[in-house]
């Protein structure tokens, strides 16, 4: 936008040289501002012009925060001399602009912390077909029966609970539904990852059957905690002996705090339990994209072994690609979990999940 | 009887005569209209995107019981944190101003504060403190908290404003305190008082973090969920535009309720600032009843803060990493600003001083969409945007010009207020004198509301500051503000890393925030 650009400028050099031949507050501060509107303008006009549009340069929507990927994506540039710009938000927001957007998106990729976000974008035909070479890395229950994104690694539900007071954990979420952890179980009604769990349970049992165990979940009256953060803490704290949220809340804790002040336990839910349902970060390259071989180079990356072993260990996800496995020894493989099969493109009705949540009072007040 | 609504209605100062063909320059006309237009914008948007599945879908997602209950819900949100503000706002406005209540002046700073606080760093810290708040109370804690300032801060310049001598004519002719109380006090506020509830009642319905936080289903929670659960624009649209039919009847309620104000507008002559009432023994019951309102507002959601950031303390904090923030965050909040206040300040002029229908609804216009939430105006802009100046998409003046867009409608009021009691046979005799009409506008109209300028644009600067869905889709790619750091840490961690953050937000919107006392202190 050249013309905007001189436009500011010549703005600026007149305000500039006028300034000194004004004498009144009220014209100096009416430059300061015109000067302050003009720097702004060639700041956000002129001076980034130059280094977004590099060649090779990729932009990654990132539903994945900063603090869990930014060195991931530094990692890559290093290999591959590809520069990341990277734009983070919500997984879902991301979506809802990539789709508002249209052709005209920046958008090379889309790097999403759940299934759904994928799903949609993908409903909105903006994602190009993947080739095999990338899908078949990972089982096929984990990335987009139409093949347009690829899970890249998975978090899964637990029962975080008291290791000193409960001694034989829940093992189904059925057991849950005894009454002897009425006021005792804490859940993140908010958190995209316990609704996806609702999601897989619709899927798994129903509508019916999901309303009837939400009712008797609610009537067995269950804390809500604003975070699964916050839930480990009611527990740390003595307010609830069990906790409904993703395994590695556990592992961030321990690294915070060290194992020993440590008095809680991942119970995994195993036997195809919709308790333990497998959610995925995963990645789509847009169709609009201008720079797909980068944008495959990059996908690439994140199922290679070096990714994949920085999500085992960093984030402490599961590898979603066989053959990787976590450092840490204590960490179960993502094999032998006995995860529901669910495919995770079933898991896109959210809005409906959220709407069953509310009819039985779990979500809003 | 006659005589004693004659004296209420007197209005020293002269009327402006029938005859005048336009009251302003055209050049304030041409930006005050353009002003509307860019307010309106996002309408454009939300008509193209609600009607993109076909008329039937639009009579079907608003036909339904669920949303007649969303409507019911949001509006009783939107009516109680408006009384209740009314009340906080306009009895603690006439303690401050007209009594003599202990520490009044550290009262008057204390009460302007929360607004410093951004909805969801304090409902955050309201429900983390008391998980039992979540719901229909606790947002109107919340809301009520951050918001009652935009009540108290008119009222309060209003009654500074006011000329006692009026008060003793009244009481001259026989009317009892009480009488002047309500039939003269009362009615010289009350265009601050609604002009404020108005801003209350409009910024209840566009909230989102408190509404989120404290898990309250209004109509900002399920346009926010219809995109990030349902991946439904359209849904999104038509709640939205929803949204805007229920903010018409809000802005339509105002002028009707606001009055002519005209008792409130003295001209030049000799006035007297009012007496402080004296309070006798009472005036410590009733200063503690401020201090609750001042720790319930301010001092605890801002203790749990501080907290937090001890916690954080222990752990280290990238001191380089906040400032560059902050200076990121004061850049664009003064650019955003400039843009702002140049569209509100010919906006509200016209208003104030043309009082032709279309000149009001231009002024109108700006409010209307005041009640959406800022993710819808900012995937307005994302949308029209794109396809409009695809050159300028997620860079500064788009970011800027989303902001503009956002908040003008927050130095509209204040101006316009401050214009509407500078004396209109000033500019009349100027421009008799010779004086083009844009001269008239430079000379005189805007340095004498220069009060109501510098208070609009505090206003303007510490919202543009807290704002976050818009920031994060408009962005320049790698510009980190304060509202998108303090976002990024707290999607991952808890509040303790995020907490530098919402403290250095707090405390520098909290400068605008006492300047604005200061601004209309000086009056």
């Amino acid at each position: 936008m050249p013309n905007i650009c001189w436009l500011s400028e010549v703005t600026m050099k007149i305000a500039v040289n006028e300034a000194p031949s004004i004498r009144s507050r009220r014209g100096r501060l009416l430059i300061v501002a015109t000067v302050a509107l003009a720097l702004g303008l060639i700041a956000g006009a002129c001076g980034s012009s130059s280094t977004s549009n590099e060649e090779g340069s990729l932009t990654v929507y990132s539903g994945r925060s900063e603090s869990l990927v930014a060195s991931l994506y530094e990692m890559f540039t290093a290999e591959t001399g590809i520069a990341i710009e990277a734009r983070y938000g919500d997984s879902g927001e991301l979506g809802a602009q990539i789709i508002t957007e249209g052709s005209a998106s920046p958008a090379d990729v889309f790097f999403s912390q759940d299934a759904g976000a994928l799903g949609a974008v993908s409903a909105a035909g903006r994602f190009s077909e993947l080739p095999s070479s990338i899908l078949d890395q990972v089982p096929s229950q984990f990335s987009a029966t139409n093949g347009t994104w690829v899970g890249v690694s998975g978090r899964v539900r637990v029962i975080a609970y008291d290791n000193v007071k409960v001694t034989n954990p829940p093992t189904s979420i059925d057991d849950l539904l005894d009454p002897k952890w009425k006021g005792q179980i804490g859940y993140a009604p908010t958190n995209a990852s316990w609704q996806s769990f609702v999601t897989g349970l619709r899927v798994l049992r129903g509508e019916d059957g999901a309303e009837q165990w939400l009712r008797a979940f609610a009537a067995n009256q269950p804390k809500a905690y604003e975070k699964n953060g916050a839930v480990l803490d009611g527990i740390a704290k003595g307010e609830v002996q069990l906790g409904l949220v993703n395994h590695y809340y556990l592992n961030e804790r321990i690294k915070a705090k060290g194992a020993e002040n440590v008095k809680i336990s991942n119970q995994y839910i195993g036997n195809g339990d919709p308790g333990g349902l497998v959610n995925v970060a995963g990645v789509g390259i847009l169709s609009s994209s201008k720079h797909k071989t980068s944008a495959q180079k990059f996908v690439e990356f994140l199922l290679s072994p070096t990714a994949q072993q920085y999500f085992a260990d960093k984030t402490f996800e599961f590898a979603l690609v066989s053959g990787v496995t976590a450092s840490d020894p204590t960490q179960p493989t993502l094999a032998s979990l006995q995860s529901p099969a669910i495919d995770l493109s079933d898991l896109a009705s959210l809005e409906q999940t959220q709407e069953l949540l509310q009819k039985v009072g779990l979500l809003t007040k | 009887m006659m005589t004693k609504e004659a004296v209420l209605d007197q209005t020293p100062g002269v009327r402006r005569r029938a005859s005048m063909p336009l009251g302003v320059s055209p050049v304030v006309a041409i930006v005050a209209v353009l002003a509307a237009a860019i307010a309106a914008l996002p309408l454009l948007y939300l008509l193209i995107q609600a009607s993109s599945r076909g008329l039937d879908t639009v009579v079907e997602e608003i036909w339904q019981r669920r949303t007649f209950d969303l409507v019911l819900r949001s509006l009783s949100l939107a009516f109680v944190v408006t009384a209740l503000s009314l009340v906080v706002g306009v009895c603690s406005a006439f303690f401050i101003v007209r009594t003599n209540l202990p520490g009044y002046r550290i009262f008057a700073v204390a009460l302007v504060l929360p607004l410093a606080m951004p909805s969801y760093v304090a409902a955050y810290a309201w429900i983390s403190w008391v998980p039992s708040l979540a719901g229909f109370w606790g947002a109107v804690l919340v809301l009520t908290s951050i918001s009652f300032p935009f009540v108290f801060l008119p009222v309060a310049a209003s009654l500074r404003r006011i000329d006692a001598r009026q008060e003793d004519v009244a009481r001259s002719l026989g009317l009892t305190s009480r009488h002047v109380a309500f039939r003269l006090t009362l009615r010289q506020i009350r265009p601050a008082a609604t002009a404020g509830a108005l801003m209350v009642g409009l910024y209840a319905l566009s909230d989102f973090g408190a509404v989120a936080t404290m898990r309250f289903e209004s109509f900002t929670w399920v346009i926010f969920g219809a995109y990030r659960a349902g991946f439904n624009p359209t849904r999104a649209a038509i709640l939205s535009l929803a949204l805007v039919a229920i903010s018409i009847i809000f802005v339509w309620l105002e002028l009707v309720v606001r009055g002519d104000g005209r008792a409130a507008k003295v001209g030049a002559g000799v006035s007297r600032a009012p007496n402080r009432l004296k309070l006798g023994p009472s005036r410590f019951p009733a200063a503690a009843l401020l201090s609750v309102v001042v720790v319930v507002t301010l001092a605890i959601p801002f203790v749990l803060v501080l907290r937090w950031f001890f916690e954080a303390a222990d752990s280290g904090i990238d001191s380089g990493e906040i400032f560059g923030a902050m200076r990121q965050t004061v850049f664009v909040s003064f650019l955003a600003t400039v843009g702002a206040v140049f569209f509100a300040v010919p906006a509200a002029v016209l208003a104030a001083r043309v009082k032709a229908r279309w000149a009001q609804s231009t002024e109108r216009t700006v409010f209307v969409i005041h009640a959406l939430p800022g993710i819808v105006i900012g995937l307005a802009v994302v949308y029209l945007g794109i396809r409009l100046v695809p050159s300028m998409y997620q860079r500064l003046p788009m970011l800027i010009f989303a902001y503009v867009v956002l908040f003008m409608s927050l130095a509209v009021g204040s101006v316009r207020a401050s214009v509407e009691i500078s004396p209109v046979a000033l500019e009349d005799s100027a421009q008799s004198l010779g004086l083009s009409r844009f001269a008239v506008f430079r000379k005189m109209t805007l340095p004498l509301a220069r009060p109501g300028i510098m208070a609009g644009a505090a206003l303007v600067f510490l919202t543009v500051m807290k704002e976050l869905p818009a920031t994060i889709l408009l962005r320049p790619t790698g510009m980190d503000t304060l509202a998108t750091e303090l976002w990024n840490r707290t999607s991952v961690a808890d509040y303790a890393a995020a907490s530098p953050y919402a403290l250095v937000l707090i405390l520098v919107a909290a400068v605008p925030a006492a300047l604005l006392t200061f601004t209309r202190e000086t009056r």
